[in-house]
């Protein structure tokens, strides 16, 4: 175990030196943060000085160099528009943008779970049929496009929901958190819904197939024959093979839930880390933009350790990749 | 039935019964008073960048240091001057203009603003990377008296009051000393973080209660404000900043939010014609136009190809269709209000006679040019980019177009990239000589002058009167001076005018904004009233 540890933690380290090579190197081309900095009017003779002020033009190596050297103290350089340290102003938006992803992963599994086990034991009911063609809907249309398309049903016409923002937060244990006030918990409705828009018609498919599949395995015929309950056959053993695979699909995914944060978050004026990064992007905030790819390759890292673990308790047969090459 | 009389209720004292009678009327009352106090949610497109007035030169750092600082004087709707911490001002001699400042004016502090704050403000003006350049024509703030200072130039210059009107009063006091982190209090620092960026003492309608940066900015109503006249009854302001159109308008129209700006042009018609939403369009100053690199593509040196161009730009098309009519068709650069606007001046959409310019200039069968434009930068720029590419097309001058976003747009364009440029300008002065000594004076890296003159347009006349004009403190030879730069820019075809963008806002019924705005997109909202 804790040289499964180990070895994932050094991948993480390789991971996200991969990253910051390749946020640095395509810095030159993401654009001028001068201009974003200073006015119009300003001369050419002051944007230089204050571009050799904020070291803009030292030769790569060197700029990458002096990077690292404050990388591997924590220090991920500062924001040009926040004037803070990057990673402080990204772990202060952390907890929205984790907020967002926590809730739309609880409505797609309370959602994806139900629909697709019944969906696979009765594959001809109508209903189902119906709301997997509906769910088609979600994914073939973008998710700004569904946001906004909510926003305006919902917020504009029905006014039952807000329409931007994320309401009344409470302090807890340090984590700015929405979901404990009703202020926030209506905040949080329609972009978690937007957001597991995506995902949703994956993971019914992917459990119905799955479900359907398992159904017809030996152990499942045997259970029968041995005349267990249906609810046990359905829910104990069925279930639990069923979710193997898409645990591994999920810790995938979840790169791509926090990748559509970043439309979400825009869409919503959801002050997490995705929005952060686009106006990053459109500032030419440097650090930032290096920061960010950093911090979301080491969450993609975690998650899929995490990933792998929940598979090894789930899963007693697999024994996870380090007992092999320890040699008995 | 129990008679409740005051004896029995209050054990026999009567004066207990006056006294909670007084206290709940005293809860009543200020339960009502809180109710009617007046809070304003507004949202903008992006919240103030920093509270420091003198970090950078925006819209956005103008817009806030109207919200908490004063100016010696503003401008009004009708491109007036009216009169703020300056009561009165007189011109002693042509290098010199007196001010006279008003009396018990407090600072958010609760220090008194007098003549050595505004002359330590102009000092940190001069320091200022972002505002210095403005303020180069002037030589020193020289103090007179307590209340009393004079401005003087180093030449005799004719925009004395224009620059005046971004001197907004700091509390030097309350800037004084250094921070804990042992650096100077009234710092300008660009790129790192300032006791200024986050602390902020002026003589503004509103003090900054709270600030979340990217989330929201909160603001009060300052008590002691010394403009006991203005209609302003608003108490509270919640700023949130909402990037996406579409959400601020949907927060608009939900009620979330009561005031929005800017408002977008494909959102017009559906907030004007809704019953609960008040819309404010006004012709604005920001010229949109095209530069014509006579460098990089040797035919655009014929003032016959030029002219063609600008014949072959259907502008008024463009304001009709691509616009949606959210602009004024331009044939020049000053707008009309601006004094060297020329109303003689009309956009001239011809195509017979284009195709006969270039015919006369010997491209009856065209050449191929480059196009870059913006795609983020100003309203519809890459749609307006690609009608001009078609229009051009007509002449047989085959574009190969390019857009992309502000931010590599703005490298792109100093390298000069290519043969013809979109560029937009607002004049920092309200003045029209600034359109012409940025965007078409010959290049002059020792003076600044022609620093976006991508085109490398260069006419000595023109530049001559430039010079002329900075020194120039008579307004009826100035405008002469100004119409006639004007007239040989159109005249040479020096670029290609389109039109000046629209601006507007919008606020739900019983917001009156109307009163408050101007062109420059400046709301006065320490006048603004709602109910």
């Amino acid at each position: 175990m804790f040289a499964f540890l180990s070895r994932r933690l050094v991948q993480a380290m390789l991971v996200m030196l991969v990253i910051s090579v390749i946020a640095f190197s395509i810095q030159d081309n993401l654009g001028d943060p001068l201009r974003e900095l200073v006015g119009q009017s300003v001369s050419e003779a002051e944007r230089q000085k204050l571009r050799n002020q904020m070291n803009l033009n030292d030769p790569f190596v060197i700029q990458y160099w002096r990077f690292l050297k404050k990388a591997v103290q924590g220090d991920l350089g500062t924001s040009y528009f926040f004037k803070r340290p990057a990673l402080d102003v990204i772990l202060d938006k952390l907890p929205a943008t984790l907020e967002l992803v926590f809730g739309s992963t609880v409505i797609i599994i309370f959602f994806s779970v139900p629909i697709g086990v019944f969906a696979a034991i009765y594959p001809k009911q109508w209903f189902l049929r119906l709301v997997m063609g509906m769910s088609i809907i979600g994914i073939s249309i973008p998710v700004f496009l569904t946001a906004i398309m909510s926003i305006y049903i919902f917020s504009v016409e029905l006014g039952w929901l807000p329409s931007f923002g994320r309401g009344e937060t409470v302090e807890l244990y340090g984590w700015t958190v929405g979901f404990l006030t009703k202020d926030g918990l209506l905040h949080l409705i329609l972009p978690c819904t937007a957001l597991s828009s995506i995902m949703l018609p994956l993971f019914i498919r992917l459990i119905r197939a799955e479900m359907m599949e398992v159904l017809e395995s030996e152990y499942v015929r045997f259970a029968w024959a041995k005349g267990l309950s249906r609810r046990r056959i359905w829910f104990l053993h069925a279930l639990k093979n069923t979710l193997l695979p898409v645990i591994t699909v999920g810790g995938l995914q979840i790169g791509t839930l926090i990748a559509f944060t970043i439309l979400t978050e825009t869409v919503f004026q959801w002050p997490g880390m995705g929005f952060l990064f686009l106006e990053a992007v459109n500032r030419v905030d440097t650090p930032l933009i290096v920061a960010y790819l950093i911090v979301v390759g080491l969450i993609f890292v975690i998650a899929n350790t995490i990933v792998d673990l929940i598979y090894g308790l789930v899963n007693p047969t697999v024994r996870l990749a380090s007992s092999y090459s320890g040699g008995d | 039935m129990k008679i409740l009389n005051c004896k029995s209720f209050f054990g026999g004292n009567g004066f207990k019964l006056i006294f909670s009678l007084l206290f709940n009327c005293l809860i009543a009352i200020t339960f009502t008073a809180a109710v009617n106090a007046k809070t304003l949610k507004m949202a903008y497109d992006a919240d103030p960048v920093s509270m420091d007035p003198h970090e950078q030169l925006s819209g956005g750092t103008l817009q806030l240091s109207h919200m908490i600082f004063d100016p010696l004087l503003r401008w009004n709707r009708d491109l007036g001057f009216d009169a703020r911490l300056a009561e009165k001002w007189e011109r002693v001699d042509e290098k010199t203009v007196r001010f006279h400042l008003r009396k018990g004016v407090k600072f958010h502090s609760g220090n008194e603003m007098t003549a050595l704050d505004v002359r330590w403000t102009f000092d940190r003006l001069k320091r200022s990377p972002d505002f210095k350049g403005i303020f180069v024509p002037f030589e020193s703030l020289n103090i007179v008296d307590k209340y009393t200072i004079e401005l003087v130039t180093k030449e005799p210059y004719p925009l004395v009051l224009h620059t005046a009107t971004y001197i907004f009063a700091m509390d030097r006091k309350f800037y004084d000393g250094y921070d804990n982190k042992g650096r100077a209090k009234d710092a300008i620092v660009k790129h790192g973080d300032a006791f200024a960026s986050s602390n902020a003492s002026g003589t503004g309608p509103f003090i900054i209660t709270k600030r979340e940066q990217g989330v929201r900015v909160e603001f009060k109503r300052f008590n002691n404000y010394w403009d006991k006249r203005s209609p302003g009854n608003v108490d509270k302001i919640v700023l949130t900043p909402i990037k996406e159109d579409p959400t601020r308008v949907a927060a608009l129209l939900s009620g979330d939010v009561d005031f929005i700006a800017p408002v977008p042009p494909a959102d017009l018609d559906r907030i004007d014609r809704n019953a609960n939403v008040d819309l404010v369009t006004m012709s604005g100053t920001r010229i949109i136009t095209f530069q014509l690199n006579q460098k990089r593509r040797p035919e655009l040196k014929d003032k016959r190809v030029r002219q063609a161009i600008v014949f072959a730009v259907n502008n008024v098309g463009i304001v009709k269709k691509i616009m949606r009519g959210f602009g004024t068709a331009a044939a020049q650069q000053s707008p009309k209000g601006y004094i060297g606007y020329d109303p003689s001046l009309k956009p001239r959409y011809n195509l017979a006679k284009a195709k006969q310019l270039m015919k006369e200039a010997g491209y009856a069968n065209g050449f191929t040019a480059s196009m870059m434009a913006p795609n983020n930068r100003y309203v519809n720029d890459d749609k307006i980019a690609e009608a001009v590419a078609g229009m051009l097309a007509k002449i047989k001058i085959k574009i190969n177009l390019k857009t992309m976003p502000k931010a590599q747009y703005w490298p792109k364009f100093d390298e000069r990239a290519a043969d013809i440029m979109m560029i937009g300008w607002h004049s920092d002065t309200e003045d029209s000589s600034n359109f012409t000594e940025f965007l078409l004076h010959t290049p002059d890296e020792s003076t600044g002058y022609g620093q976006y003159n991508s085109g490398n347009y260069s006419n000595a006349r023109v530049d001559e009167l430039v010079v002329l004009n900075q020194k120039e403190t008579d307004p009826a030879k100035r405008r002469s001076m100004l119409q006639e730069i004007e007239r040989i820019l159109h005249e040479e075809a020096a670029f290609v005018p389109l039109h000046w963008q629209d601006r507007a806002w919008a606020a739900r019924k019983g917001v009156d904004i109307a009163p408050i705005l101007n062109v420059m997109n400046f709301p006065y909202l320490g006048d603004l009233k709602m109910n």
